[in-house]
């Protein structure tokens, strides 16, 4: 039971002359449980920003971030999050990183690696179990880090464009990987991506931000069953729409 | 399966001749070292006794071994490796309990940094050997005060590498350590920014023991003790027993290489397993 609630969000960084950069302004936008959000918007706009204030990451200077009715006031496991960037901790091998959330809650080592194992199962690589980081690819270290954001079991997964730095197969092999690890689990998700085919691949909803500042431009359901086909002339559509949309506000500045 | 020719069709013979290429490369360069060493000492040798002609000035290499020797059966030898050591030891493992909280401490609390930053960077600049007066004056002729003095040479080194360490760790890592439930700082550096910054930590902690072992020499010199490789260094030297001084100089050369590479090589141990390249 998990839904997220902004409300009139707003988020001004300080600049070294004395003024303030207005990243996102007035954002308002209901997630319900279960549901798959995609965030796009042109570069810049603050889409990374808002999943940092939902993840608890950045403190907004307007407004705030409800999930199921309780503030965030800071990180919490309950909100998972799978980074743009390599974050897996080099040190750890892949089954401790994995486990690394249940380590911070207490759990004992034996549980931990067990449930850890699940998870590395999972995403397909428990023969990696036991590799360090530098030993994998890009894919598999993004994996990784699904894996161990679903270890703590979260109730919200957040993900700021996780795929950005993979080829394109790989990218495409891991958006059907989370569609169907997605379909076990039923977090909600939030992602923000900047490629619209991946929104519209992945998302119950696109919600597309403006330029900066940043606020909810337009709202766009896709109720298609899973998995969507790439080809499809509705699919063409929607994705020129959404393209459209983000053109729209680029050139209009 | 479609055999490629690379595998299929190699020269069964060629992978031996890349071995023996790489086995010659090793001998060659073994033998080159080993002829270069000879080389000098055979002109050490020669100038020694047919250009200079006098042991006090310059000892030739057989004078040389013949003192080391000397030094071996006298008996005291391993004693003052082992007094040098326990020097080095003690400096050393209070530069590090210093060090490194102290390092932690600034990197990571900005307010710490402000505070601890001028007095530093005022303390840092003054050769270690400077300290020498109040570290008799505070300690005596003490083992003590020998370790201060290695102490007062590792402990920046190690200071500075924590943390310019702690002020570059990737801030994702922190930020995953966040959403993960690392609730405080304490914990944030235990399971994060700690085990980010130990291969950097152990590159200072290397720079440190060559400046630790500089500075037991002076220390020693200074007679803090009746035995250690420095001491004895300098009380050879007032003996006028030039060929003992060169002993003393080789062994204190060797005994820091043999302390650098037992190090290294825990060290890359330790981490190559996770990080890719040269570590410390």
């Amino acid at each position: 039971m998990s839904d997220v609630s902004i409300r009139d969000l707003g988020k001004a960084f300080p600049k070294d002359d004395g003024t303030v950069t207005q990243a996102l302004a007035d954002v308002n936008l209901d997630i319900q449980d279960q549901e798959f959000i995609c965030m796009v918007g042109p570069s810049g706009c603050g889409k990374t920003t808002l999943l940092r204030i939902i993840a608890g990451l950045e403190t907004p200077t307007a407004g705030e971030v409800t999930v199921d009715g309780n503030a965030v006031i800071g990180p919490d496991p309950k909100r998972g999050m799978v980074f743009q960037e390599y974050s897996l901790f080099p040190w750890r091998r892949v089954i401790d990183n994995v486990a690394f959330g249940l380590e911070m809650k207490g759990v004992g080592k034996e549980e931990r690696r067990k449930t850890a194992d699940h998870y590395i199962d999972m995403v397909g690589l428990s023969q990696f179990r036991n590799a360090y980081p530098f030993e994998l690819s890009g894919g598999m270290r993004q994996r990784v880090a699904i894996a161990r954001a679903l270890a703590n079991d979260p109730d919200v997964l957040l993900m700021d464009e996780p795929f950005g730095a993979l080829d394109a197969q790989t990218r495409n092999r891991m958006q059907r990987e989370l569609l169907s690890l997605w379909a076990g689990t039923k977090q909600t998700i939030v992602f923000v991506t900047h490629s619209v085919d991946e929104a519209v691949y992945l998302a119950d909803r696109i919600v597309v931000l403006s330029q900066r500042p940043g606020t909810v431009r337009e709202i766009i359901s896709i109720p298609w069953s899973r998995p969507r086909d790439r080809t499809s002339a509705e699919f063409a559509e929607v994705r020129r729409r959404v393209l459209d949309m983000i053109n729209e506000t680029e050139t209009s500045q | 399966m479609k055999n490629f020719p690379e595998r299929s069709g190699r020269n069964p013979s060629s992978g031996r001749d890349r071995r023996n290429r790489i086995m010659n490369r090793k001998t060659q360069k073994r033998t080159l070292g080993i002829a270069a060493l000879v080389t000098v000492a055979v002109i050490w040798q020669v100038i020694a006794e047919y250009v200079v002609g006098r042991s006090f000035i310059l000892p030739s290499v057989t004078d040389v071994a013949g003192a080391f020797a000397d030094l071996l059966t006298s008996g005291t030898l391993f004693a003052d490796i082992i007094v040098s050591l326990e020097h080095f030891g003690i400096g050393l493992i209070a530069a590090l309990l210093l060090g490194v909280p102290v390092g932690i401490l600034m990197g990571w609390f900005r307010v710490a940094d402000f505070i601890l930053d001028p007095i530093i960077e005022i303390l840092r600049p003054i050769p270690p050997l400077a300290w020498i007066p109040f570290a008799i004056i505070w300690f005596g002729l003490t083992t003590q005060a020998a370790g201060f003095m290695i102490f007062i040479g590792a402990f920046f080194p190690i200071l500075t590498a924590t943390y310019s360490a702690f002020r570059t760790i990737p801030k994702v890592f922190v930020e995953a350590g966040k959403v993960l439930g690392c609730n405080t700082s304490f914990e944030l550096i235990r399971y994060v920014a700690l085990p980010a910054a130990i291969p950097a930590i152990a590159s200072g902690i290397r720079i440190a023991m060559g400046v630790g072992w500089m500075c037991l020499v002076g220390a020693e010199m200074f007679g803090v003790s009746k035995y250690g490789l420095g001491y004895q260094l300098w009380h050879n030297f007032y003996l006028h027993q030039m060929p003992n001084v060169v002993v003393y100089m080789l062994i204190l050369g060797f005994t820091g290489l043999i302390i650098d590479r037992v190090f290294r090589n825990y060290v890359d141990g330790q981490l190559l397993r996770w990080h890719a390249g040269e570590v410390a």
